[in-house]
């Protein structure tokens, strides 16, 4: 039982340190720093620093030009990014796509898609749920009915983040209703976004944000070499990305470097008050907070531990994304709680760059505590809701 | 023991209730918010007509002498309509001070005009630096003449960007967070020297930051005593913290209904998602907290009737808004999964508008600290 880093861990620590001072722009920081949004562009510059250090495919063996990192450096690697609050990588495309395309895809698939999302020149968005298949996304009603060397495709697709500026999509569609389960006649198709006949939709979030859209499809004529693997399988693709998906949504290195800088501006005194810090209410829920925090990065470092052992990540990473939303949200709330009246505020033009400092109402992250507890509430809705992981635990897990 | 409205009351109930239903959909509500104001002169008339800007001012004032289960009735009734007309700003809060101390010179220049919807008022009672200390005032009145000066900042002020006319307490003695030395003035918005940023607040409303820079205010301007303020300011805070208890308690409600409803008629898996014994017994938990609150509401409302120190029920009810409130709020958004988090759909502004009143005259563990004092 060892619950150190490696000297060899902590030297490669160092390495990642450096670069996220030195490498990343100093700009892109600065926004971070101040909450202010981040255009395509920048997300895009961001992501091409980590490329052309060889880094943007973390989760990538090494022959499609990723890092081969351990579980162990891939979580130093996140560790690090969230401490230097750097923007979080852009997931569609790194985390999801391009694994199933390197799993499951032909060798003409892979030279054709893979270097476009390592270099962050092609965006991709995830086209799963719909209108009537949330929770119970196996009853998907996008069909992809095969004509000669085409698949036609019509039906819509909802909640999908961030199509706005993407440029291709990866559907889960339904090629066959002539099947025993739901799940055999799907498939998972890539989409060109500029096919005629797709029509992208804002569907703004409550706290006034355009983040997510519609995809509808009408008559869309998509190459049947857009195929991955085969016809039918799709489900099964889909839910070794969703368990991966599930682990980059625990978010303990996020979580962590918010508590920390909580806690910090809890000592100070903000415009004259006396510091949080004298709110024992206050103080006592931080440190809930906190404690249950480090439970879940030990929970995920034991998990880590166990897929470099050799063991794949089942049923307990639906555990980490349950915990780590949740822990998430209660975040946001010590947030929105330290703001006070400040929370109410709806100055959305603060976070533009170049706003004068001296016409700021609030401190810092004040007036977006509240919006950003609303928004919060899609993390124990999305990436499998945590009503749907609780039964996946209890079914596989406990054998209820 | 009596828990049931009387005859009036119950009017009032169904009054609130029917023009909501008739003129305040909540299309309505949404244009109205959106809009350049935050509120419709049009239903501000429709409320003085109705008397309801009248309700809890003494009848020699053409008011109705209503007390605070009147002001629980209409707020209730606004929570479950969404209701965004400033009528906490203006009614209970402005107003409330207005009640207490006006002189009948005062009266006839602000609290009439009020009543019968002409003038748009606010009390600007939060200050940057002061979270939830009301007897937090760095805003200073120096002497004058036979007026005064007054230089500060009003932070968060509800209404403020619409307001005609300001009551502002300022500091006219003592230090910083002394209770003793605060006084305060009916200043015209309009005053030289006084600087108002107005914007939207998250939940569909407006309030504004306001600047005061060395702004006369004229003798007459003094409302009650000098250095006396505080015990008016309290009680007018007071009377609007339950009032916005009462407004979360119709928001819990009809957002507990709303979910059920929803639960039912959403099919996932081939049942509706009601019929899963998990959420079952969460939309129980959820009832079972309305009620809760209901019931407390009654009580503490009763207690701030009786005239006594009603100060720890005040206290135990906000905090059980912003705890039991929290709670129903979150489910309801969660159990509407991805639609809860849309802006269309109103379960969002219902959510928004709860916890924004979680957020002010103190949240959860400031009222905690009270009772538990």
């Amino acid at each position: 039982m060892r619950l150190e880093f490696s000297d060899s861990d902590l030297a490669f620590r160092d390495e990642l340190r450096a670069f996220f001072r030195s490498e990343v722009p100093a700009d892109i920081l600065d926004a971070r720093d101040r909450e202010i949004e981040l255009s395509r562009e920048d997300q895009v510059r961001y992501q091409k620093c980590l490329h052309a250090r060889g880094w943007a495919g973390v989760n990538w063996p090494v022959e499609y030009g990723g890092t081969g990192w351990t579980p162990m450096q891939k979580y130093l690697f996140a560790l690090e990014a969230a401490a230097a609050n750097a923007p979080d990588i852009i997931p569609f495309g790194i985390s999801m796509v391009g694994p199933v395309i390197f799993s499951f895809g032909t060798e003409a698939q892979k030279q054709r898609f893979l270097p476009g999302i390592l270099a962050s020149d092609v965006w991709w968005c995830q086209g799963y749920s719909e209108p009537g298949a949330g929770s119970d996304l196996a009853s998907l009603a996008t069909r992809a009915d095969r004509a000669g060397d085409r698949y036609v495709v019509n039906g819509t697709k909802v909640w999908t983040t961030l199509a706005q500026h993407a440029d291709w999509i990866f559907c889960l569609a339904r090629t066959s209703t002539d099947v025993a389960r739901r799940q055999e006649g799907i498939s998972f198709l890539l989409i060109d976004l500029d096919t005629p006949g797709i029509t992208v939709s804002p569907i703004i979030t409550l706290d006034g944000v355009h983040e997510v859209n519609e995809v509808r499809f009408e008559d869309v004529e998509v190459p049947a070499a857009n195929l991955v693997g085969e016809e039918g399988k799709g489900w099964t693709y889909g839910k070794v990305l969703l368990q991966h998906e599930r682990t980059t949504l625990t978010g303990t290195a996020r979580s962590a470097y918010r508590l920390r800088r909580l806690r910090s501006q809890a000592g100070r005194s903000v415009r004259g008050a006396p510091p949080l810090a004298d709110d024992r209410n206050f103080m006592r829920a931080l440190a809930a907070a906190e404690i249950e925090l480090k439970a879940l990065e030990i929970t995920e470092l034991r998990t880590l531990a166990a897929v470099a052992a050799g063991e794949a990540p089942g049923p307990e990473s639906s555990f980490l994304k349950i915990r780590g939303t949740e822990i998430q949200q209660a975040i946001d709330v010590l947030y929105m709680d330290a703001a006070g009246y400040y929370a109410l505020p709806y100055v959305p033009e603060q976070y533009a760059t170049g706003f004068p400092d001296e016409r700021r109402i609030g401190d810092g992250v004040e007036t977006r505590s509240a919006l950003r507890y609303f928004n919060g509430r899609k993390s124990t809705i999305y990436g499998g809701s945590n009503e749907i992981q609780r039964n996946i635990i209890a079914k596989r897990v406990l054998g209820l | 023991m009596d828990f049931t409205l009387d005859e009036t009351q119950a009017m009032l109930a169904d009054s609130v209730d029917r023009f909501i239903a008739g003129d305040y959909d909540f299309e309505t509500r949404q244009r109205i918010a959106a809009s350049d104001s935050g509120y419709s002169l049009d239903v501000w008339r429709k409320f003085a007509e109705l008397g309801w800007l009248a309700l809890p001012f003494p009848e020699r004032d053409g008011g109705f002498d209503g007390g605070p289960l009147e002001t629980m009735i209409l707020m209730q009734a606004f929570g479950r309509g969404l209701v965004v007309e400033p009528y906490l700003a203006n009614v209970v809060l402005a107003g409330g001070i207005l009640r207490r101390l006006a002189n009948h010179r005062q009266r006839e220049a602000w609290l009439i005009p009020l009543i019968s919807g002409e003038l748009q008022t606010a009390l600007a009672f939060v200050e940057p630096q002061a979270r939830y200390e009301l007897a937090d005032v760095a805003t200073k009145a120096r002497p004058d003449g036979t007026g005064w000066r007054l230089s500060g900042t009003k932070g968060v002020v509800l209404n403020g960007g619409n307001a005609e006319l300001l009551i502002v307490p300022a500091r006219t003695d003592g230090g910083r967070r002394d209770a003793d030395g605060i006084t305060l003035f009916a200043v015209d918005a309009a005053a030289e020297g006084i600087a108002v940023r107005r914007y939207p607040t998250v939940d569909g409303a407006q309030a504004a930051e306001i600047v005061l820079d060395d702004v006369r205010a004229e003798a007459d301007a003094l409302l009650g005593d000098v250095g006396r303020g505080l015990e008016a300011l309290e009680a007018a805070v007071e009377d609007a913290t339950l009032a916005v208890c009462a407004e979360a308690v119709g928001i819990m409600q009809t957002l507990t209904e709303k979910t059920v409803a929803y639960s039912k008629s959403r099919i996932q898996f081939g049942v509706p998602i009601g019929s899963f014994q998990a959420l079952q017994h969460r939309m129980v938990d959820m009832l079972t907290a309305c009620e809760q609150s209901y019931s407390l509401l009654l009580w503490a409302t009763s207690k701030h009737a009786g005239g006594g120190d009603s100060r720890r029920a005040v206290s135990s009810m906000k905090y059980q808004v912003g705890t039991a409130g929290r709670q129903v709020g979150q489910e309801a958004v969660q159990i509407h999964g991805a639609m809860g988090v849309t802006w269309e759909l109103d379960v969002a502004h219902y959510f928004k508008r709860l916890t924004t009143i979680g957020q002010i005259f103190g949240n959860a563990d400031w009222h905690l600290d009270r009772v538990a004092a």
